[in-house]
């Protein structure tokens, strides 16, 4: 048996069979579905009870106006009972009681008591409902008295709300759609995906390498085997680590998905939904005139389609494996110069400073893929993982992105034996506190 | 017959001389002690035979063959800087390290059980190493080394962490080994280690060879010519007899028996001191008086330095 795969198998299976890995990979996918499914739950429970507000109207402009949204009653009552309840809400049926004094137009004010603290969109529900009413009654005025025929069907007809769609021309002239959004989201998802991974399981190597180092194991170790083969077997059999992670992870949310969607029916989703669009407020009364749903599903999934779908997949497993080849080998390498957890900070900080500025100047980038910034970023080989293809959605240059690429496989190479080197002296280097320049040296000696 | 042999081989770390110039011939079935003061360069020797570092010049050679890195299955080191996975368990552990040797796992096992029964541990297999006892530990690594049976043993300081009763195991288990035709490098600073197991050494002193033979040869190289009696008799006529080839270094009178200590000036061995004395007094003990390894390492350590900081 090929003695890089025995060491790639063990290095997988002591940490695949810990504990903490287990307890994460199974815990991280069901904190999220928790954390996106909770409040939504909390949510459409809520609204289910239904809340009476008691509404006493001074002018008696809205009477029989409000009437009933989602769960709320309105429900008007005399100038007594007011008082009644004012004096002991707590003890009525009612949720809460809004007063509307005789002089709304001119100070545009009401007011609303409750015993508890009241949802906010509920104030808004009902300064919604007012505004309209008292709108809509102002302008009726406005039409009769200007005595034009028609005028509230001509107004109606002004209302207006434009939709800008994206056309991007490609260089033969051929127009796509496209969408700044969907790239964007994208871009900026696997910009950090990208990060994320490269961070975590680069220290993973590298705290690996210290393990070794610190249990003295490697000298009978690296007297077995080249320290190249220990290295390689450790670096990939740690991604293969992240892989199964993230393996299990997409396997588990879609499992949890569709458990959620078998105990949330139609209706409740429907409900869930209506419920979301209510507290939205405003927005509701504009869309509801545009014939939305279906239109806009087909018209992202179109724009999904006008992404570069099979470059941005080469491009996310390239950079993905380069990019944690390039760090997990310097990080490896940090692991084998230092003795202790201390000195790691010091000789860490360079290596993964790159990462971080990346992942700094992600955001800019989504925003604007044709900057200067951009450019730069995802040309340097230190940055280019997360930069380039954060920029991929956006279709760059293609020469840009060859040389991304090729100045990528350059750099990795560089950085394995550079990596190699360090590795190779510190291993056996104990009892030094080493400096950069020190590792500088190392690079120099032979065999 | 060599079994193994190093040449001319030189080592230069940055600015520090690591090895200079250094041979050595180890033959086969022996054990073979490689001595020195720390940072003579014994370890980046040992690491250069592991294959672990390459020389800068200079060969190795393993049954006159030069040596390959597939060559390091016929080699079992044990580290002077040693230690285990702590979190693994022991049993997984040692199949590990002898399946990094090439052994396959069928055969790692086997030959395991044999050796942790041999050395009552076999109760330990699923422990975690953090679990065991430092001596417990070593005599793991004991088994790790040897499991594959090499042809090649190095121990780097064998003895340290074990009590007295488990380093005799482990000495004879050592013993064994070259008995059964395995060939030995052993390195350590405890002298009498050395006397009772080598049967060859070098010694190394600031990156150089400063001497090498048998350890038989290196003694009588080092013999002081120095004799030491208990006899029955008159000092006077002793002192008369011995006259101006002998120095007498020391004497002392207890009445019927008296000790001298001499010096013989031209050195023509044991048997001419017993004739002169003998017709003049009783002779009830007679001893020459041979250095130890210990002394002779510090001797011939501290006459090399001399020499250094004369140059």
């Amino acid at each position: 048996m090929n003695k890089t795969w025995i060491i790639l198998r063990r290095e997988y299976l002591t940490r695949v069979l810990k504990k903490s890995f287990i307890v994460t990979t199974l815990l991280v996918p069901l904190l999220l579905a928790a954390m996106m499914v909770i409040p939504a739950w909390l949510a459409s429970r809520q609204d289910k009870e239904v809340r009476n507000i008691a509404v006493y109207d001074e002018t008696s402009l809205f009477l029989g106006q409000l009437g009933q949204e989602g769960f709320t009653k309105y429900q008007f009552i005399e100038k007594e009972k007011y008082e009644k309840i004012k004096a002991n809400l707590e003890g009525t049926e009612y949720y809460a009681l809004l007063y509307i004094p005789g002089n709304i137009l001119t100070t545009n004010r009401v007011e609303l008591f409750s015993p508890k603290q009241l949802p906010l969109e509920m104030g808004e529900q009902i300064e919604r409902k007012l505004s309209q009413i008292i709108e809509t009654d102002k302008r009726n005025k406005v039409v009769q008295e200007v005595g034009v025929p028609d005028l509230e069907q001509k107004l109606a007809a002004t209302k207006t709300r434009i939709r800008v769609n994206t056309l991007q021309v490609t260089e033969t002239g051929e127009q796509k759609k496209s969408s700044s959004v969907v790239a964007f989201i994208a871009s900026y998802g696997m910009g950090f995906l990208i990060y994320f991974f490269v961070f975590m399981y680069g220290s993973l190597v590298m705290r690996s390498v210290m393990e070794e180092k610190k249990n003295r194991i490697v000298e009978v170790i690296v007297s077995s085997v080249k320290p190249y083969q220990l290295m390689t077997g450790k670096i990939v059999g740690t991604a293969l680590v992240g892989l199964t992670q993230v393996a299990i992870w997409v396997i588990l949310i879609f499992g949890v998905l569709t458990v959620l969607q078998s105990f949330f029916t139609p209706e409740t989703a429907q409900q869930m939904g209506k419920s979301i669009m209510e507290s939205q407020g405003q927005m509701a009364p504009m869309q509801q005139n545009m014939p939305v749903s279906q239109n806009q599903i087909s018209e992202v999934l179109e724009m999904i389609g006008t992404l570069n779908i099979p470059l941005i997949l080469f491009g996310f497993i390239f950079y993905f494996l380069s990019g944690y080849l390039l760090y997990s080998s310097l990080m490896g390498a940090v692991g084998a110069a230092v003795d202790n957890e201390e000195d790691t900070q010091q000789l860490v900080f360079p290596v993964t400073f790159p990462l971080i500025l990346s992942i700094i100047l992600l955001f800019s980038i989504s925003k604007s893929p044709d900057g200067a910034i951009a450019f730069w970023a995802s040309i340097v080989p230190f940055t280019a993982p997360v930069c380039m293809l954060a920029r991929l959605p956006f279709s760059p240059p293609i020469w840009e992105v060859i040389l991304s690429m090729v100045l990528m496989i350059v750099t990795t190479i560089g950085a394995i034996w550079v990596g190699s080197k360090i590795y190779k002296t510190g291993i056996l280097m104990y009892g030094k506190k080493v400096t950069l320049k020190e590792l500088v040296k190392w690079l120099r000696y032979k065999g | 017959m060599s079994y193994f042999s190093v040449s001319n081989v030189n080592k230069v770390f940055e600015s520090t001389q690591a090895l200079t110039d250094v041979s050595l011939s180890v033959n086969k079935g022996s054990i073979f002690g490689l001595l020195g003061p720390n940072g003579a360069g014994k370890t980046t020797l040992i690491r250069i035979i592991n294959q672990i570092t390459a020389p800068d010049s200079g060969e190795v050679f393993l049954e006159g063959r030069r040596m390959t890195s597939s060559d390091v299955e016929k080699i079992g080191y044990l580290p002077e800087e040693r230690g285990l996975y702590k979190k693994m368990k022991i049993g997984d552990q040692a199949i590990y390290l002898a399946q990094l040797k090439g052994m396959s796992r069928h055969s790692a096992m086997k030959a395991l059980k044999f050796w942790f029964e041999k050395f009552e541990i076999a109760g330990w297999w699923d422990k975690k190493v953090e679990e065991l006892s430092k001596g417990m530990q070593q005599k793991v690594q004991f088994i790790t080394t040897i499991i594959h049976q090499p042809q090649l043993l190095i121990f780097d300081e064998p003895f340290t962490g074990f009590d007295p009763i488990n380093a005799n195991l482990i000495k004879q288990e050592i013993l064994g080994l070259r008995d059964n035709g395995a060939t030995i490098i052993f390195s350590t600073h405890n002298m009498s280690t050395v006397e009772d197991l080598c049967d060859h050494i070098a010694l190394i002193n600031k990156s150089r060879k400063i001497l090498d033979g048998a350890v038989t040869e290196v003694k009588d190289n080092f013999k002081t010519n120095i004799f030491e009696l208990d006899y029955k008799g008159d000092y006077s006529k002793v002192a008369q007899v011995l006259g101006n080839s002998f120095t007498i270094l020391e004497h002392t009178e207890k009445g019927l028996s008296n000790r001298i200590k001499i010096l013989h000036l031209n050195g023509n061995g044991s048997n001419d001191v017993l004739q002169l004395l003998m017709p003049v007094a009783e002779i009830k003990s007679f001893r020459e008086v041979v250095p130890s390894m210990n002394d002779i390492f510090i001797r011939v350590v501290e006459s090399s330095n001399e020499k250094n900081n004369q140059l």
